[in-house]
């Protein structure tokens, strides 16, 4: 009795505190983007000419695309990739095989952002370059952003896929059902939710990288034409400038900083959409 | 050849019509099973009639879900599993390598001992298999899902809400869902493992009435614990023992001669409760 009051204490102060923290965060992004929230027109993020902070002139809207399709290409070769090496681990791949390949994935899973964009910056961006320059390119990014997303998605989805009930699957030859069948009609529904939390958390995480991307992705401040063209992210953005912002310019960076992160909520709001309209 | 049929007249259905001649549909001969090097199964042979219910009974661990998985070779799922003798379907050796598993579990379906509905909508738990093994017109699909339920008794409760997720169903209605959707792909048998087990004693008095009702139409195997529930449904019953955790046939027959004049002084002592 003494120790369950004791314990639902420890448990709420541990949920308040993050809670807390989050909220702090959030509060201090307005808090130092609110000079120019209130100060310039919003209108002026997307109709400006160009971002050139120093003269004044504030367009995110070139960085926000380049983050979209950076993160959004990334996904596009992650998401089949993942699910189908998760599918692979669990359903297809002999045992030992299975073990092994679940090893790499997890230490791919650990290598740090900058050792992939340092191995992007020596090895793929020159690749990359020899075929179209200037190699530092959007490509290049979504290629880095792949790599570091698929190890995320393919253990979230492996998790999901082996917490499916073994009934299911007894239940699912037990009627005939091919392996592929059991794997698409009963094991991926199943699975479904645990699958989509993976995803979103990566196209998070795909969002708000930015040691990796900034090494690779050419970061000239333009709509891309093509998947050749150099890009820059919101999130290298406010890695390349801030040390030297001042005044309007520093507050702008923080709402670039704000506008990351209401992308992620927008993320999250979906899944849970997704979720709830999943029977209804 | 003269046939004595009163010999056949069966169980509990004595004072009605014979539900089923004779018929041998599933014949097992010297059927051994082991799990790694450990027996389950030792030395088993009998015939499963056609249109009759045949309840597996017997202490736990005596090899009845084995001996039920073996004969829609459930048992190849289990890795270190090995199957001995011989079962044969219709005259067909099921362990032949020319055998074809997935149409051999379309013909045999199997009902659990947990109700275990897809997590998809009612509709679709009956038209994933349904689909699986060709049939995918719509308009056939539909008929069909609509006779499946229909004979489980769970159309009138169901038919307007198809596509609510199957899970919301309650317990008795989820297992009568799942044999709605084994007797959906039109088996010949069906080997059912404790399927009222689960169930509170309304949801299993429902389920065990539809069982009762399948007979005839189709060949029913159950594994079942409850030996008031064998008397009263099966046609025929198998007494299964254990022993040195060896599961053994140890008498076979028909129900009412295995519940009122056992041979063997174990399945006398058993179903009397005085054993097991």
């Amino acid at each position: 009795m003494q120790t369950d009051r004791l314990l639902t204490g420890v448990l709420r102060a541990g949920a308040v505190l993050a809670a807390l923290v989050m909220l702090l965060i959030l509060c201090f992004l307005l808090l130092e983007s609110w000079p120019v929230l209130t100060g310039l027109s919003v209108f002026r993020f997307l109709t400006d000419a160009s971002w050139h902070p120093l003269e004044g002139a504030y367009n995110l809207m070139p960085m926000l695309a380049g983050t979209l399709l950076a993160s959004i290409g990334a996904l596009i070769l992650a998401v089949p990739l993942g699910i189908a090496s998760a599918l692979f681990i669990v359903f297809f791949a002999p045992l030992h095989l299975a073990s092994i390949y679940k090893r790499l994935i997890e230490l791919l899973a650990g290598i740090p952002s900058v050792v992939f964009g340092f191995w992007g910056l020596t090895t793929l961006a020159p690749l990359i370059g020899e075929w179209q320059p200037p190699g530092a390119s959007l490509l290049a990014g979504v290629l880095v952003l792949t790599l570091m997303i698929l190890p995320m998605i393919t253990i979230t989805a492996y998790t999901a896929l082996a917490a499916v009930p073994k009934e299911l699957l007894q239940n699912a030859s037990a009627l005939g059902l091919s392996r592929w069948g059991t794997v698409r009609g009963v094991a991926l529904p199943a699975a479904r939710t645990g699958i989509t939390a993976g995803v979103i958390l990566a196209a998070a995480r795909a969002l708000g990288e930015t040691m990796a991307v900034l090494m690779v992705a050419g970061n000239v401040v333009q709509y891309p034409e093509s998947v050749f063209d150099p890009v820059r992210t919101l999130a290298a953005n406010i890695a390349l400038e801030m040390a030297y912002a001042m005044g309007d310019h520093r507050s702008v960076l923080f709402v670039s900083g704000l506008l990351l992160m209401l992308l992620v909520m927008v993320l999250s709001a979906m899944a849970g959409l997704l979720e709830k309209r999943r029977y209804a | 050849m003269t046939i004595d049929t009163n010999a056949f007249t069966l169980g509990p259905l004595e004072a009605g019509p014979p539900c089923c001649e004779p018929q041998t549909v599933i014949q097992v001969r010297n059927l051994s099973l082991h799990y790694e090097s450990q027996a389950a199964l030792d030395n088993v042979s009998l015939d499963i009639y056609k249109g009759c219910i045949t309840a597996l009974i017997g202490p736990s661990g005596c090899g009845k879900t084995s001996f039920l998985s073996a004969i829609n070779r459930m048992t190849d799922l289990i890795p270190g599993c090995s199957v001995d003798g011989r079962i044969l379907v219709d005259n067909e050796d099921i362990h032949h390598p020319k055998t074809d598993v997935q149409s051999l579990r379309r013909r045999i379906g199997m009902v659990f001992q947990k109700p275990t509905p897809f997590p998809l909508s009612i509709r679709r738990n009956l038209a994933l298999p349904l689909n699986e093994h060709g049939v995918t017109q719509t308009k056939e699909v539909i008929v069909i899902i609509k006779k499946a339920l229909q004979d489980v008794g769970l159309w009138d409760e169901v038919c307007d809400r198809l596509d609510a997720p199957a899970l919301s169903l309650s317990g008795g209605q989820q297992q009568r869902l799942c044999i709605a959707r084994a007797l959906a792909l039109n088996p010949e048998i069906l080997l059912m493992d404790e399927p009222c087990s689960a169930l509170d004693p309304i949801a299993s008095g429902v389920v065990e009435d539809l069982i009762c009702r399948l007979q005839g139409r189709y060949t029913i195997v159950i594994v079942t614990h409850n030996l008031a529930q064998a008397r009263r449904i099966a046609n025929y019953a198998a007494f299964f023992w254990v022993r040195e955790r060896t599961g053994q046939l140890v008498e076979f027959g028909r129900c009412r001669h295995i519940f009122e004049s056992p041979r063997d002084a174990l399945t006398a002592a058993y179903v009397n409760g005085n054993r097991g």
